[in-house]
């Protein structure tokens, strides 16, 4: 090679390099789809659009946190897991029959309404709390409650805080852009105790900080705290969460304003895992329930009788396949919050209305 | 068109290989191209947003922003309005943006005025901080300092406390801080008398330069006067307008003093070191640009070393500095947005729990950018001003 060609070599090479690493970068998100069906979502957003363009892409793109252990959490093989990841992964069993079909989008607190308002997501699961701004403002729908939760304080064990009055003049670690700012702003304005918010823009950021003794203590809901103290904290032992409960934080997926078929297909999803869970089907046990069940409910759940699953556009063995390939409620919190896994959490309210919690299904009817 | 200026060319040209035509096309068609684009992109925005039910407008800014601000420079809790979180913002990011600059012009002319030292030691050394510094990424530095170094130090129980005293603390520093006392007021008004005092003198000595072809030590003078008043009206005044509070440990926390946390402390230092080892650059290229001889022809003269420095190097040198200077500034302080990173309350910081709060992301954005803009603008109207300035010397 001659000497004048060098720098054109290394010119190509570079060029190669770029293109290369672009192609890399662009591909295994979707194949070159996605582009084509923001736009289709973002043109014209009305009945039936996001179950189109979903069915049109093949698989359904779902929004999550991505940081927090037990909800959804990237584990080491390259899987998202947890209570939020497997409602995504219910979803997807619902639509296409094969919980597989799913894109997992992690979303930071700041960008995920905006994701879901342009088209970027198709729906929101991402310990997101139902209020009524982003009920009606913001043009989203907050679908179904799948976690009742509530605000609660974590402080390290050995300080010696039980009452918000202890943290008088204290800094309290806190995540930007939730509610949970909101709230800490509201308790602490009415109790009259005086703080200095340290205010962080991601989960690490915010419990990295808090972990330095940065802060006298963190918020958040008392779920995430529990999930970040067992599963991000080096000594998790060392960390309590006061018996303090700040706010009310209904959390579950949210979808956008305009399309009411997909809206009813994300929450009647979320019912036949609590359907599933009241009737006793599991996915161990659905097949032999459908072959021999003779309750006239179940039975239209699982598309034996009636055309329920046609009704929200989708093929008559929606339930079944949600059932059969994720499971109803109590697995899927048993898998991710239950006593055997890191990240417990009692299920107190999240238990079924006949059990003393809040979770009830309509009839399917 | 008709009037062809070359003789040869009788005939009319027709008109698409006419140059002048030709030109005036390209940028018409560019511009129209420039504005579909941006039309598109606009009515596309509009559409949708009115498709999902949500209006532009700045109305909500009114509204209780709901949360609350770790550091505020002006009165601020969480009942006050989104406008007033974004002022707090705002003077967040100047205060950080001033210092930054003041900072960072400090240790840039030291590291730059080091880097051309005969001393072998002083001169690598110099070159070291600016080469280290100018090739890490800002935003790795800014999380170097902060969690391996601000948020590291020790808990407040086992602070370091420096002479001063200055405590170290993984709650941020502390130093002492004066409380304005009764007497406060009178002492302002002695230093604004100071001031007008000190400008009075600096423009009698320029006059008298300008006349005797002299050249006083203007600023030096001036300085020393202020000064001046300020120690004789401190000492004069029957009660000390300023009373010290130092700060000290009490209990789990630090109390008394001016407590700069240390995600501000980061921010500053980690903005000012990096921007002054490419103004140390821009220092040291200024006085390279003077050339040998006239150093020499100063020797030649009989002029000292400083008076060279003063009247012969500077104010040639600075003609080169200030230009790339003022981009370095500027640099500043649009770097200090990446303090969303973490956690200092600045401007884009807190626009980005604004826009969280109240959903409105296109109006906040574009705020965040005008805003940025206006800043930048008149941080650079300043430095041309100064610019012009500096360059009347050269004539």
């Amino acid at each position: 090679m001659s000497r004048k060609m060098i720098p054109i070599f290394v010119l190509l090479v570079i060029g190669a390099l770029i293109v290369a690493a672009c192609g890399q970068a662009a591909e295994p998100p979707a194949p070159a789809v996605t582009p084509q069906v923001q736009i289709q979502v973002a043109q014209a957003p009305g009945f039936g659009e996001t179950l189109t363009a979903v069915q049109g892409r093949g698989n359904i793109i779902c929004g999550v946190n991505g940081q927090l252990p037990g909800f959804s959490f990237l584990d080491p093989d390259g899987n998202f897991t947890g209570f939020d990841a497997d409602f995504c992964r219910a979803l997807a069993a619902a639509v296409f029959g094969d919980a597989s079909k799913v894109e997992f989008r992690p979303a930071t607190t700041q960008e995920r309404f905006t994701i879901l308002q342009t088209g970027e997501i198709d729906v929101l699961i991402r310990n997101t709390t139902w209020t009524l701004v982003r009920d009606s403002e913001l043009g989203l729908n907050p679908t179904a409650t799948t976690f009742y939760d509530g605000q609660g304080i974590m402080v390290p064990a050995d300080k010696g805080f039980t009452t918000l009055q202890d943290l008088e003049g204290g800094t309290i670690c806190v995540q930007k852009g939730t509610t949970t700012e909101l709230n800490l702003a509201d308790v602490m304005a009415t109790e009259g105790v005086s703080y200095t918010p340290a205010v962080f823009d991601d989960v690490n950021a915010t419990y990295g900080a808090y972990a330095e003794g940065r802060c006298d203590a963190a918020t958040s809901d008392k779920s995430q705290l529990v999930s970040v103290a067992k599963g991000l904290l080096p000594d998790p032992d060392n960390h309590v969460v006061m018996d303090v409960t700040l706010s009310k934080e209904p959390l579950g997926p949210v979808v956008r304003h305009g399309d009411d078929q997909w809206f009813d297909i994300v929450r009647w999803v979320i019912f036949a895992t609590v359907a599933g869970e009241e009737y006793g089907v599991s996915s161990a046990n659905v097949d032999e329930v459908r072959d021999s069940t003779e309750n006239p409910e179940v039975r239209r759940m699982l598309g034996l009788e009636g055309d329920l699953g046609l009704k929200l556009g989708l093929s008559n063995e929606w339930a079944y396949n949600v059932l059969k390939l994720v499971g109803n409620y109590a697995e899927i919190y048993d898998r991710n919050l239950g006593p055997d896994t890191a990240t417990f959490i009692p299920r107190g309210l999240n238990s079924l209305y006949a059990d003393g919690g809040l979770l009830y299904s309509p009839p399917f009817r | 068109m008709e009037k062809s200026r070359s003789p040869r060319v009788q005939s009319s040209i027709p008109l698409w290989r006419d140059e002048r035509f030709l030109r005036i096309l390209g940028q018409v068609v560019f511009l129209a191209i420039l504005a579909a684009i941006l039309g598109y992109l606009t009515s596309n925005m509009l559409t949708n947003m009115r498709r999902q039910g949500l209006g532009l407008g700045y109305d909500f800014m009114r509204l209780t922003a709901g949360f609350d601000i770790g550091e505020h420079l002006i009165p601020y809790d969480r009942s006050s309005s989104f406008l007033r979180a974004y002022q707090v913002g705002l003077l967040n990011t100047a205060l950080v943006g001033g210092l930054g600059i003041a900072l960072a012009t400090i240790l840039g002319v030291i590291f730059g005025v080091a880097q051309i030292s005969s001393n072998f030691l002083v001169q690598r050394l110099a070159r070291a901080y600016v080469e280290f510094l100018r090739n890490i990424p800002l935003l790795v530095l800014l999380i170097f300092l902060y969690t391996a170094v601000f948020i590291k130090l020790p808990r407040v129980k086992e602070a370091v406390i420096l002479p001063g005293p200055v405590l170290l603390t993984n709650r941020g520093v502390a130093i002492p801080w004066g409380i304005p006392t009764e007497t406060f007021s009178l002492y302002v008004r002695i230093l604004i008398l100071g001031v007008f005092l000190a400008i009075a003198v600096g423009s009698l000595l320029v006059w008298y330069g300008r006349r005797t072809g002299r050249a006083p030590l203007t600023l030096l003078w001036s300085g020393l006067i202020l000064a001046g008043v300020a120690v004789l009206g401190w000492v004069a005044l029957p009660a000390p307008p300023l009373s010290l509070d130092p700060p000290a440990v009490q209990g789990l926390r630090l109390a008394g003093g001016q407590q700069l946390s240390p995600e501000f402390m980061a921010l500053l230092f980690g903005l000012s070191i990096y921007t002054s080892a490419f103004i140390a650059d821009v220092v040291r290229a200024g006085i390279q640009s003077v050339s040998h001889g006239q150093v020499e022809a100063a020797k030649s003269l009989g002029l000292t070393i400083i008076q060279t420095l003063r009247m012969v190097v500077f104010p040639q040198a600075l003609r080169v500095i200030v230009p790339p200077l003022t981009s370095q500034y500027l640099n500043l302080i649009k770097n200090s947005s990446l303090a969303v990173l973490i956690g200092y309350p600045e401007l884009f910081h807190v626009s980005g729990t604004i826009l969280n709060q109240s959903g409105r992301a296109v109006e906040m954005i574009a705020l965040v950018m005008a805003t940025y803009l206006a800043i930048s603008l008149l941080t650079s109207t300043f430095m041309n001003w100064y610019n012009r300035r500096v360059r009347l010397v050269e004539r």
